[in-house]
């Protein structure tokens, strides 16, 4: 085929280009786009996932209903394993979170979809959400003993000052680190496999070579869009624990 | 021989090249935070899956220096 014309004219960066979906107007806050139309389709994914799996609620479950129960008791473990059993009356937000980022994850590996976890205003809005949700939980439970969390007890008195402003850059430093790291991951990883294919597209009948590397890189996506919204989810179960239990 | 061209954007462009180096360091991170949760499993196995939580935490913070020098690259590349 056109293997002349395509080749590296593709962009890697142009899958991410955010277009209304209806003509080509102008971009505004209520335009519909191809952002909103992959989240949708994570959102109405995920509810699918989660409520036709437990429609039955079978006592021998069948597959759609043992992954959704999988799910549920995955993320039930990890928030009890890391931000302790108060912490479980925060369960729900976070396995909201979990569920969208992984469906919008993986729906984004779809060849022609768009991957609304690879802009940062998108990993921005969430990881802000826990960021600021965090720290009210922790002024609301605790006062200001929440700012124990900065004055390490535990450490020699002269150097607890120096330790104090460490972790108070640490600490606002979270939502910048927790929302880049999923944006940053997706969209290299979507990148790199838009690369290789411009490879395979100048090659020719060398392309073999480049095919078999994007289908490896495929695999690693796979496990790294689940990797990556777990890392998210359980980085929100620690900074849910230091709001709980801020004293060190 | 003339070159031609913006000297600011050569340099944003060239540091956004350096900025590259940092992923080295996110990698050595990586590898050394795994490597030793390997070698902690083997000597114990018992114990490993109670800290695969660990695991991938300790990944994440290694990994975050590493992203914050893509970050550097993009800031170099888009808005300067």
């Amino acid at each position: 085929m056109a293997t002349e014309e395509s080749g590296l004219q593709i962009h890697p960066m142009d899958q991410f280009i955010v277009k209304p979906l209806f003509g080509d107007g102008p971009l505004m806050w209520y335009t519909p786009s191809n952002v909103t139309l992959w989240m949708l389709l994570a959102v109405l994914g995920a509810t699918a996932f989660l409520v036709f799996g437990t429609r039955h609620k079978a006592v021998v479950p069948g597959r759609a209903q043992m992954s959704a129960e999988m799910a549920y008791l995955f993320v039930r473990n990890m928030v009890e394993n890391v931000a302790g059993r108060d912490g479980l009356r925060y369960f729900p937000y976070i396995m909201t979170v979990f569920v969208f980022i992984a469906f919008a994850n993986i729906l984004g590996l779809i060849p022609a979809s768009f991957t609304t976890t690879s802009h940062i205003a998108v990993t921005a809005a969430l990881a802000l959400t826990v960021f600021i949700s965090v720290t009210v939980i922790g002024f609301v439970k605790h006062g200001l003993g929440f700012l124990g969390l900065f004055w390490i007890s535990s450490a020699p008195l002269p150097l607890r000052p120096v330790l104090a402003v460490i972790e108070l850059m640490s600490y606002f430093v979270r939502p910048v680190s927790h929302s880049i790291r999923l944006a940053g991951n997706m969209m290299a990883g979507h990148a790199m496999i838009k690369v290789f294919a411009a490879f395979a597209g100048v090659l020719g009948f060398g392309a073999f070579v480049p095919i078999i590397a994007i289908a490896a890189v495929y695999g690693l996506e796979l496990l790294v869009a689940f990797i990556q919204a777990y890392v998210f989810t359980i980085l929100t179960c620690v900074y849910l624990r230091d709001a709980l239990h801020p004293s060190h | 021989m003339a070159i031609e061209g913006n000297i600011n954007e050569m340099g944003a462009l060239i540091g956004a090249g350096l900025a590259c180096t940092g992923m080295g360091g996110a990698a050595i991170g990586v590898g050394h935070v795994a490597g030793n949760y390997l070698s902690g499993a083997l000597r114990n196995p018992s114990a490993a899956a109670s800290q695969t939580a660990m695991l991938f935490i300790g990944i994440a913070f290694a990994e975050a220096f590493g992203i914050f020098s893509f970050l550097v690259a993009l800031l170099l590349m888009f808005a300067l």
